[in-house]
């Protein structure tokens, strides 16, 4: 036990080196610790927020998803009643169109069939006419009986 | 080394690693014209490098992503501050970073005593100095002063903390009572009370200092013997002891600091 000047020296060191930590090394680590303590809060705070906004946004999301969802029912509703309205339309105008044509057509044949009989009629008459003259080559006189020959086209 | 010509005997050898660098001779138990440069020497490099190393460590210190480095710092520190901040209730200002200078610089002074026990003697000599004892902590006056400085803070905390008035009325009225009667006994007992616990604080780490050391030049020996035994089991007790050691080094060091912080924070609180 060689107690000497050595203790007092090291008491002296002991205070300088506890000193130099408290002044130097100990206020920029506490700084940092504290910063990042603050920050890693901050960043937990951000993420909870991040959370509510992201919920807010997916319920925002849903709200216009189904909005869309209803209107496009609703065009879809309106095309398929105008598809059905347009068919409905067609098909009448076709059928006007068709009675028009069947109309025109058969007014055509009727006047086609009466012009027919009466060209037969006439020939049927000069027929008559020719026929009768044959037989009747001197006495009947063309000029006398003129009316009573057209008044058998007509009734033939 | 000891004597010229022929190899250390064995008592030689372990006494010459026990004589410190000193000044001069040492003339009774206190002797202040007498210093030991070994102790002085390498605590303060080793204070140096401990407060150095801190320093360049808490300068690049950066409140975002730390590195490894700044990690273990950071651990250390945040070990020494919840310690403080659970035994002193106050301003810990100086204390907290104070304790970890305490448990840092002790670590470092105590790991020495992971050097080959020959290596540092040896360069010692070869630089010309006779004895060089490189363990500060196996020094009581290297582990002494540091309790002193604990002694002085533990005052130093008495006085503010209670006032002057507060301090001398606890010193004289506790721990028994404050009959006139009881005043001596009350003093008696707290300055037992303070010398004990410095002396005890120093003394228990130069203790176990001191004895580690010492197994180490016993184990020395063995492999001094130059003897396949003393080769083999130099190898094994050296390895095993070492181990066990750096227990003692880290121990010793947070036994040292928590009771530095244990007693300042009994000089924070009134009996």
């Amino acid at each position: 036990m060689n107690l000497n000047a050595t203790l007092i020296a090291q008491t002296i060191v002991f205070f300088v080196l506890a000193w130099f930590t408290m002044k130097l090394v100990w206020p920029p680590i506490m700084k940092a610790l504290d910063e990042r303590a603050s920050k890693i809060a901050d960043g937990l705070a951000a993420a909870e927020k991040g959370k509510q906004n992201l919920a807010s946004a997916e319920s925002r999301a849903g709200d216009i998803d189904r909005e869309a969802r209803a209107r496009a029912q609703e065009v879809i509703a309106a095309a398929e009643k105008r598809a059905a309205a347009i068919v409905e339309e067609a098909k009448l105008a076709a059928k006007t169109e068709g009675d028009r044509i069947i109309a025109g057509a058969r007014s055509e044949v009727q006047q086609e069939a009466t012009q027919l009989r009466d060209a037969l009629r006439h020939q049927v008459a000069a027929l008559a006419v020719a026929g009768a003259e044959k037989i009747l080559r001197r006495e009947v006189d063309t000029k006398v009986h003129e009316s009573m020959l057209s008044e058998l086209a007509r009734e033939l | 080394m000891a004597a010229e010509g022929h190899a250390p005997t064995a008592s030689e050898y372990v006494v010459h690693h026990l004589h410190h660098l000193a000044a001069g001779k040492q003339h009774g138990l206190f002797d202040i014209t007498n210093v030991h440069y070994d102790t002085l020497f390498f605590s303060i490099l080793t204070g140096l490098i401990v407060i150095l190393f801190l320093r360049s460590v808490a300068k690049k210190a950066t409140s975002g992503v730390p590195g490894r480095l700044q990690a273990a710092v950071e651990f250390l520190v945040e070990m020494v501050d919840g310690q403080a901040k659970s035994i002193i209730h106050g301003d810990r200002s100086f204390i907290a970073p104070m304790a970890l200078t305490v448990f840092c610089w002790v670590v470092l002074m105590n790991a020495i005593d992971l050097l080959p026990v020959d290596w540092i003697p040896t360069l010692g000599h070869a630089l010309g100095f006779e004895y060089t004892r490189p363990l500060p902590t196996a020094d009581l006056n290297g582990t002494l002063g540091i309790a002193i400085g604990v002694l002085m803070l533990m005052i130093y905390y008495n006085f503010k903390i209670k006032g002057v008035g507060g301090f001398i009325h606890e010193l004289f009225c506790a721990p028994f009572g404050s009959n006139p009667i009881l005043w001596i006994p009350n003093f008696a007992l707290n300055l037992i009370e303070f010398i004990s616990k410095t002396v005890s604080l120093g003394m228990r780490l130069f203790g176990n200092m001191y004895a580690g050391e010492l197994i180490f030049f016993l184990i020395a020996l063995l492999g001094g013997s130059a003897t396949a035994f003393g080769f083999i089991g130099h190898i094994l007790a050296g390895s095993v002891w070492a181990i066990f050691h750096i227990l003692i080094v880290l121990l010793q060091a947070f036994i040292f600091m928590m009771l530095t912080l244990v007693y300042l924070g009994q000089a924070h609180e009134g009996h």
